[in-house]
């Protein structure tokens, strides 16, 4: 095998995994920072993108211009999921919301198989096609956007988690769930705008997501268990893991296709995540306790 | 008095005109015809044009209805396969059920092979309109028929053409890589020419295997490009096909020749017009229609103008259905078991495919042949056989 199709093989690898890396991303906050287990975090996804195809489908918006409408909406539904549903079904016990969360999933995937019916649904656009040449390689130009809206949306988080009283809040909340209530944090309100981020990063996923991929009722369960397998890997919580873990299963997975074949491919992803569980229990990144 | 009997002749007459459509309107009893697609899910898109050449052929049919039985009708029982043989077969349930006297479909192999054995246990005659795994036919059911070529006798006559191209070209293509769907329909053809090339003197270089649905053939090009062969066989469904053969082009893969066995996309309108560049030059060998039958050319013409393509899933369910209705009107009845004799003993020829005098053996029309077409400056032309011949074909596509 020669060092060009390795080269390319790699770059590929690391475009697919930005926008695991975009998934897990808002599991990281939901699920390492608030230790909620979302399993609706798929059906979310699913739900943002059907939401970017309608866009383009109906009115004809440009998956990257829908992005200022996408984030918001899926924050407002993360907001209302948390507050209205989840919270209220959970009674904040942690196997509550484990079965809540699924119970959510299944909803809205049947949801999605009534109203979008099984059909594997694809956006064109002019620019779907179109590669950018990096060496000897070729890089589809959506799968490069995609790359740069990985590391641009890992940074807001980051941002928003260490420079704002929102972030500080969050992390308050995290660490100390009475105290934080005792220093007048709005608990309720902390849990239900983690959510929102956690979900609007998914509304930037899908924008970049479908110009290159597609879109059906069981997309989401693709991306839920590498997503999983990312926050544990990269460490609970941790945005640069996260990111880092996303672009390392990317290549992982792209380079076992490359030798092992499609069927196969996957199989060092668990190969990696095993490893990791042994041997480094809290993740590349994860704080040590 | 003339008043009066002028009142009771006109009561009489109106009394008669009233009467009279009650007599005439005592229709046949309408035939019930299952018609079974993957309407929904991976393979939505083929289903789909399946039951649009289904229902083409019933509206034809019940212009007269079936004379034999005093102008019956055939009366529509739709089903949904889902694109999986396990929801195939429940739809076939159901049609038993609402008591279809025969069921047309089901497109894809997998599926066929399913519904095909579900309907046996009915005596349920089941005419397969796509499904080229052998295996189909060759498991000793009597119900089952099949008019359209198996992939056994495909891939022989794109085996043996390929060599008579490429010997007239000079022997320019050595090398051979194989990249199929992991179903029945894709294994089989890859096993068959993975197992017959090498006797042409071809090496195959190497056979890929991928899921439905695939959304990145990345890995499957870049492998490509390692092996550098001289011909590409795809044998997979249109999605597949068309993002294969996309993505070869945006890695600026570009082999001597693409030469599909029945390729999802290769010899598909919607193809040709979408993405006329990546198309431009494809062979395959496939179902196709007599290109100089004026019939072929008017359903063509009718297809188009309900904005759909005419694809080889809308003329092979048409005359499988229409192939059904011949059999009834030969059976003259509409009971099962008639129905199935009729079929088995049918010598139809009211069709536009480029076949033989339709003959079945087990099942299996002796007649049926696929065509080779090549994608010519944006249209679809038959290359061989001499006999239906539009274009001369263009191989090796690059030197």
């Amino acid at each position: 095998m020669s060092f060009d199709i390795l080269f390319a093989s790699v770059l590929n690898g690391l475009t697919t995994g930005a926008i695991y890396a975009l998934v897990a991303l808002g599991l990281t906050l939901i699920y390492g920072v608030l230790h909620i287990i979302n399993f609706a975090h798929g059906a979310a996804l699913m739900v943002a993108l059907y939401g970017v195809y309608g866009l383009k489908s109906a009115w004809g918006v440009d998956p990257y211009l829908a992005l200022p409408l996408m984030v918001p909406a899926m924050f407002a539904f993360g907001y209302a999921l948390q507050r209205g549903v989840i919270s209220r079904a959970s009674h904040g016990k942690d196997e509550n919301i484990l079965l809540v969360t699924l119970g959510v999933a299944i909803v809205l995937e049947n949801l999605a198989l009534v109203l979008f019916k099984s059909d594997t649904r694809t956006i064109d656009t002019a620019y779907t096609l179109t590669t950018v040449p990096i060496g000897p390689a070729f890089i589809a130009l959506p799968k490069l956007l995609a790359f740069a809206g990985a590391l641009v949306t890992s940074a807001l988080m980051l941002l928003i988690v260490t420079r704002t009283d929102l972030g500080r809040a969050i992390r308050a909340v995290a660490k100390e769930k009475q105290g934080a209530k005792l220093m007048g944090i709005d608990v309720e309100h902390v849990y239900a705008m983690s959510f929102g981020i956690g979900l609007a990063c998914l509304g930037a996923a899908a924008c970049f997501l479908l110009p290159a991929y597609y879109v059906n009722p069981q997309v989401g369960a693709g991306f839920v268990l590498v997503a999983f397998t990312i926050v544990v890997l990269g460490g609970m919580g941790s945005f640069a893991g996260a990111l880092l873990g996303g672009l390392l299963i990317g290549v992982v997975e792209s380079l076992g296709g490359l030798v092992l074949g499609e069927s196969l491919g996957q199989i060092g992803i668990f190969v990696i995540f095993i490893a990791v569980l042994l041997f480094r229990p809290t993740g590349l990144f994860g704080a040590r306790t | 008095m003339s008043n009066r009997r002028i009142f009771i002749r006109r009561s009489a007459a109106a009394a008669s005109a009233l009467a009279f459509p009650l007599v005439g309107g005592a229709q046949p009893k309408a035939v019930k015809v299952g018609i079974l697609h993957p309407v929904t899910g991976a393979l939505a898109y083929s289903g789909q044009q399946c039951r649009e050449g289904a229902l083409m052929a019933i509206d034809d049919i019940n212009k007269t209805g079936i004379k034999a039985l005093g102008g019956a009708k055939l009366e529509v029982v739709l089903g949904d396969a889902q694109s999986t043989p396990q929801a195939g077969t429940a739809e076939i349930e159901k049609m038993n059920e609402a008591g279809c006297a025969a069921v047309v479909g089901a497109y894809a192999s997998a599926i066929c092979l399913a519904t095909t054995q579900a309907a046996a246990k009915y005596n349920l005659p089941h005419v397969v309109d796509v499904g080229v795994a052998d295996q189909i036919v060759e498991r000793g059911l009597k119900n089952t028929f099949r008019f359209g070529p198996g992939y056994r006798t495909c891939a022989q006559i794109a085996l043996s053409n390929l060599h008579v191209l490429n010997t007239a070209a000079g022997k320019p293509a050595k090398t051979v890589m194989i990249i199929h769907e992991e179903s029945l329909f894709g294994t089989g053809t890859a096993n068959l020419l993975a197992k017959e090339l090498p006797g042409f003197g071809y090496e195959v270089k190497e056979v890929v295997k991928h899921a439905n649905p695939t959304r990145d053939f990345n890995n499957i090009v870049l492998r490509m490009k390692a092996v550098n062969p001289d011909i590409v066989i795809p044998a997979n469904y249109y999605n597949e096909y068309a993002l294969l053969v996309r993505t070869m082009q945006q890695q600026k893969v570009a082999p001597k020749a693409i030469y599909s066995v029945l390729g999802g996309a290769a010899s598909s309108y919607k193809f040709v017009k979408e993405f006329p560049d990546a198309a431009n030059g494809i062979i395959d060998c496939n179902h196709w229609f007599n290109p100089k039958d004026k019939r072929a050319l008017e359903l063509k013409k009718r297809t188009e103008t309900k904005n759909l393509f005419y694809s080889y899933e809308v003329f092979n369910t048409y005359t499988a259905v229409r192939l059904l209705a011949d059999a009834i009107e030969r059976a003259k009845s509409a009971e099962r078991a008639a129905i199935t004799d009729a079929l088995a003993s049918s010598t139809f020829s009211d069709h536009f495919l480029p076949y033989g005098p339709t003959r079945f053996e087990n099942g299996q029309n002796t007649g049926a042949q696929p065509l080779m077409t090549q994608v010519i400056k944006g249209d679809i032309r038959v290359i061989v056989p001499r006999d239906y011949r539009e274009a001369e074909p263009i191989f090796p596509l690059r030197s």
